[in-house]
């Protein structure tokens, strides 16, 4: 009933882009959770951000234009948090000479 | 009817794109894979009629921000595979298991959880008239600038502060 009533309202593209949308997420999960190499960790991050990014535009056919308006705010927040987390990479690698997550353990118990 | 198939196909690579981009030893090749996952997604948003955010996806995503990582990774010198980059099987079991648990929780939330409250159908027609009648980017920009005015001056403040600590985080030391 809920499932014909939400495809009813987006339409199947829009119930697709849902699925899609859980489907990128969790892909981006099991990327953080099983590389090792801190950028890559990073686009793993970048894919779940848009992974976000598109279940709120496929809501913004259902609520309206706010979704759009959240999904700029996301993506200005991804830039920032891109140029300052590759930065502290880095800064990082200048001091190790790796990139490997393992090895950081200064903050580690 | 080829909107439907397109976004399917669209849909389909985003996904295929993902799964490799992840298992890819090769820095450099995911890269690549995730400029493609953020084109499909494109052409998702394209086909959801956000035209603007699909543009901004393309120029931003894959375009800027993927460009930095590519300029980092050449940067470091890091384009070689390492075969310490995936974790073991115990690392894969934990991480397969807590994804497909958020996928589950993620699923349940977008077909359960929306009848707790009644169903607007705005739909994809009423953002397209929209669209028509102020333009693909107007649409976007009225309430961005008008109801949250505040919120993207925050935003702009929010990008000098990431510059500035960019430019800090970066310099080498001189002593």
């Amino acid at each position: 009933m809920s499932e014909a009533g939400l495809a009813g309202a987006l339409g199947l593209n829009g119930l697709i882009a849902l699925f899609v949308s859980a489907i990128l997420f969790s892909i981006g999960v099991i990327g953080v959770l099983l590389r090792r190499n801190a950028i890559i960790v990073f686009m793993c991050v970048e894919l779940m951000l848009n992974a976000a990014n598109l279940s709120l535009v496929a809501f913004s056919r259902m609520h309206g234009i706010e979704g759009q308006i959240f999904v700029f705010f996301v993506m200005a927040v991804a830039a920032a948090e891109a140029a300052v987390g590759l930065a502290i990479i880095i800064a990082i690698f200048r001091h190790y000479e790796v990139v490997d997550l393992d090895r950081f353990r200064l903050l580690k118990w | 009817m080829i909107q439907d198939f397109l976004f399917q196909a669209f849909a389909a690579s985003a996904i295929l794109g993902a799964v490799i981009m992840v298992t890819r030893r090769n820095p450099v090749s995911a890269v690549i894979f995730l400029v493609g996952v953020f084109f499909a997604t494109s052409g998702m948003f394209l086909m959801l009629d956000a035209h603007y955010i699909a543009a901004i996806n393309v120029i931003l995503y894959g375009g800027a921000i993927m460009v930095l990582f590519l300029f980092v990774l050449m940067l470091l010198n890091l384009g070689h595979a390492d075969w310490r980059d995936l974790r073991g099987p115990v690392g894969g079991l934990i991480g397969g298991s807590i994804s497909i648990a958020f996928l589950g929780v993620l699923t349940r939330l977008f077909v359960g959880g929306t009848d707790a409250r009644p169903v607007v159908e705005i739909a994809g027609s009423a953002l397209r008239e929209a669209a028509a009648e102020q333009g693909v980017v107007g649409v976007v920009a009225r309430p961005l600038f008008t109801e949250y005015t505040i919120v993207l001056e925050v935003t702009g403040v929010l990008l000098l502060v990431s510059i500035v600590g960019t430019i800090l985080l970066a310099r080498r030391e001189r002593t």
